[in-house]
């Protein structure tokens, strides 16, 4: 065999009012046969009611090398948290 | 399960003493490692052959049991065991997507499942003779697989952590209904009771052997504990298992097959008897009774289904010009 099957990531709704969760992934050739291998794969006991099945290839991520970059500056701007404003007692919880 | 006593990984890494240190740190502060991380190549190639070897045995651990399907004694017993068999299968499926984040193909891995070069649990290389196998590997095998798999949920490896937990969920009905086939078994005629002795006889040293080599002779073992791949010893998990397993063989009345078998009070644990280490190194090797079948059966699943992948992949490309066209 010289093609490759595509790789899909799988993502989960549990239930109504929850968002949908990565689960993991698989092979399939398209997207019908992919959801219907995430069912079989990945929803055999209950786990959800919903499937998103996305091609592996078609999602950008973050580079881990600048998490420190990305995510850190978000640890030192205290004003952005409830906690840095003092308001007074007796107006009451806020 | 199956990964306990990984055969042959290599943790051997090359990088500086400041880079390997900094990874240390993580793992011990118990930071989960994602497959993008910085990792050392020794971490990588360990995982990529663990979960491998893991996956691996998941798929050809359907073989022994999909021999019995057709001939269960009774519906009940027929459907669950085809659930478990289809639970293994998912468990290779997640496995091998583990594997997949750390850059190894799925191709390249079946291929080295199908060429003999990957290794899987040496206890599927041991035949299913009777219907009492059935019982006695869910109690035994998927008993041992427990054992090992639920550290494993604990693991560094967010990905294999991830799969490990979701197998767990599913591995208590498989030992559960093993041990109500052994326990129907044991309560039943005089030849029913020793079919199930039968194969308690043939399955309970093998399934020792499943949690690998003692400690005191796997050298990788104190690479893969310090890297919280690993969270037990193989000896520890190996007297987990005995532990909680002869009561339950002395509950059905059945005899363990090991006369060095006795209770030790101030380890508070079973002593056992010398497993035959020549006996693991010869399956593991593959010249274990099954060990060509096995492998066969993957193959002609492999072949028998190659028109199969491509006739998928052709409708695929025709939906997908179709679509195309009409856009
Ligand atoms: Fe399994
Ligand atoms: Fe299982």
């Amino acid at each position: 065999m010289t093609a490759t099957t595509p790789l899909w990531e799988v993502f989960i709704r549990p239930r109504n009012g929850l968002a949908h969760k990565h689960v993991g992934s698989l092979h399939a050739a398209d997207e019908v046969m992919a959801l219907q291998s995430a069912r079989d794969v990945y929803t055999r006991r209950g786990e959800g009611n919903s499937i998103w099945v996305v091609p592996s290839a078609a999602i950008t991520a973050s580079d881990p090398d600048q998490t420190a970059e990305n995510f850190e500056p978000t640890a030192d701007k205290i004003y952005r948290h409830p906690t840095f404003y003092d308001t007074p007692e007796d107006v009451g919880h806020m | 399960m199956y990964s306990q006593g990984l055969i042959g990984a290599d943790g051997r890494t090359e990088e500086t003493p400041e880079f390997l240190a900094r990874f240390q740190k993580r793992i011990d502060a118990e930071e989960k490692i994602e497959p993008k991380d910085e990792m050392p190549e020794g971490y990588r190639r360990t995982l990529i052959r663990q979960i491998g070897q893991h996956a691996h045995s998941e798929i050809v651990g359907m073989l022994p049991e999909g021999n019995w399907i057709t001939r269960a004694p009774s519906l009940r017993r027929k459907a669950a065991l085809l659930a478990k068999v289809q639970d293994e299968g998912g468990h290779g499926l997640y496995l091998y997507s583990a594997a997949e984040t750390l850059g190894v193909s799925r191709e390249e891995m079946t291929e080295e499942l199908l060429s003999g070069k990957a290794k899987y649990s040496s206890i599927f290389n041991y035949p299913t003779l009777s219907w009492a196998d059935m019982g006695t590997i869910g109690w035994l095998v998927d008993g041992a697989a427990i054992m090992n798999q639920i550290p494993l949920c604990r693991c560094s490896f967010g990905p294999y952590a991830r799969a490990m937990i979701r197998v767990c969920k599913e591995e208590s009905f498989h030992q559960r209904q093993g041990y109500e086939i052994v326990m129907t078994l044991a309560q039943g005629t005089p030849e029913q009771k020793a079919m199930a002795q039968d194969s308690l006889n043939r399955w309970w040293w093998p399934s020792l052997m499943m949690f690998g080599p003692h400690d005191a002779d796997s050298q990788h073992s104190d690479q893969s504990m310090a890297w919280k791949i690993k969270r037990f010893t193989n000896d520890e998990l190996r007297q987990k298992f005995i532990d909680a397993t002869v009561p339950q063989a002395e509950y059905l009345g059945l005899t363990i097959p090991d006369p060095d078998l006795k209770w030790n009070e101030d380890k508070g644990g079973y002593d056992h008897g010398t497993i035959d280490w020549d006996e693991f190194w010869r399956v593991v090797k593959g010249h274990g009774p099954m060990a060509k079948d096995r492998i066969k059966a993957r193959k002609k699943a492999w072949d028998d289904g190659a028109w199969v992948r491509e006739a998928a992949l052709a409708h695929a490309e025709k939906r997908r010009a179709r679509k195309i066209a009409a856009e």
